[in-house]
């Protein structure tokens, strides 16, 4: 083996100093950030699955002709769904699902807001959604938009809409809309806090909905 | 003790289930039709979904081939289905069979009638007359009570409007 002179001993001395320091260094940094983070996320976000805002931004119009966007709906957390009123099954089934689990949280019912976006626009319009809306006998804020609208918000939340022919003979004619029926429950931040399925049990969609406004 | 409590749970349940069946029934040869039913509907909605149960009393299959309403411009027969969280609804032209001997339920989240074109709102307590067209057994007139929109089972009849 060759000798170590002198002085590459010595800068091999210097060097291991230097790499442990560093490494203390980085060892207390990360425990401080750690210890900051943690503290940071159990103030507010222990029941968000994403840190960062989700959906947004976007603009859509309700049922009374006015503005509805991400920063409007923020400060209060929502429930938001995806849909068409010419939907005979999901759509009814979701709303009055939401609509009763409302009721069912008694005053926790209140603290978040509930929103159906209709992704059928050239069929629905504003109007025709507010009255639709109605008939669940719970507020909803109703909103629909520009096919651009929709096609921004429908990307924010990774929302799957597909028009289909009723008749594959006639592509023209009567349609459905193929379309992502989960419920996405949003914090007061616009965070993503969780997804109700559509085959949710009442019991876990409950403890959700508590989750978000607690 | 447990043997006493579970026979009223038990009175409880088979009325439970027994419940729909007495509700309102219409039968034309072997087909026996249970409770047909249909939410309410709002101002500017323009249509509905029709559930019902179906049953082949029969030794030899059938099928459900149309529909119709004067309440509606078209009755159409379709499935539903969720896939990856994407719901899809399909129209099936060629209706749905009912095997003998066996019942066939159209329900939220399955298979189920679509009114399209309401002539006017489906409004609570009401009954909507429909005919529904068998292969084999022929045509039967029913009505379909008029649940509240919240609804995901048929109620009994007359207490609809709780």
């Amino acid at each position: 083996m060759p000798d170590i002179d002198q002085s590459q001993a010595e800068g091999t001395g210097a060097i291991r100093k230097l790499l442990w320091v560093m490494a203390i260094v980085a060892v207390v940094l990360g425990g401080l950030l750690y210890l900051g983070l943690e503290k940071k996320g159990a103030e507010k976000s222990a029941s968000t699955v994403a840190a960062l805002p989700f959906g947004g931004p976007f603009e859509l119009a309700r049922a009374d002709g006015s503005v509805l966007t991400d920063k409007s709906l923020s400060g209060r957390p929502y429930a938001i769904f995806f849909g068409f009123t010419r939907c005979p099954d999901v759509c009814p089934t979701t709303l009055s699902r939401l609509a009763l689990w409302r009721k069912k949280l008694g005053a926790d019912g209140n603290k978040f807001d509930i929103v159906f976006v209709s992704v059928d626009p050239d069929r629905d319009k504003p109007a025709d959604i507010g009255a639709y809306t109605e008939i669940f006998g719970t507020p909803i804020i109703a909103a629909t938009g520009t096919d651009a609208q929709l096609a921004q918000i429908r990307k924010g939340f990774g929302v799957y809409v597909k028009k289909v022919p009723l008749d594959p003979s006639k592509p023209d004619g009567d349609y459905t809309i193929d379309h992502t029926a989960g419920i996405f429950l949003m914090d007061a931040r616009g965070r993503l806090s969780s997804i109700i399925d559509h085959h949710e049990a009442e019991a876990t969609a409950l403890d959700k909905l508590r989750m978000l406004v607690g | 003790m447990k043997s006493t409590n579970i026979y009223p749970l038990a009175g409880i349940a088979l009325f439970a289930l027994a419940a729909p069946v007495l509700a309102h029934n219409f039968s034309v040869g072997k087909i026996a039709i249970g409770h047909p039913w249909t939410r309410e509907t709002a101002a500017t909605q323009t249509v509905g979904g029709g559930f019902l149960t179906i049953r082949n009393n029969g030794n030899v299959s059938d099928r459900l081939v149309s529909a119709t309403s004067p309440s509606a411009t078209e009755v159409q027969i379709h499935t539903m289905s969720m896939d990856g969280g994407v719901m899809r609804m399909r129209q099936l032209k060629d209706g749905i069979a009912i095997p003998a001997g066996q019942s066939v339920e159209l329900k939220p989240g399955g298979l189920h009638l679509m009114f399209i074109g309401l002539k006017k709102p489906f409004k609570q307590g009401a009954k909507i007359p429909a005919t529904l067209k068998f292969a084999r057994a022929g045509s039967v007139q029913v009505t379909f009570a008029v649940q509240p929109v919240g609804s995901t089972a048929p109620m009994e009849a007359g207490h609809a409007g709780h």
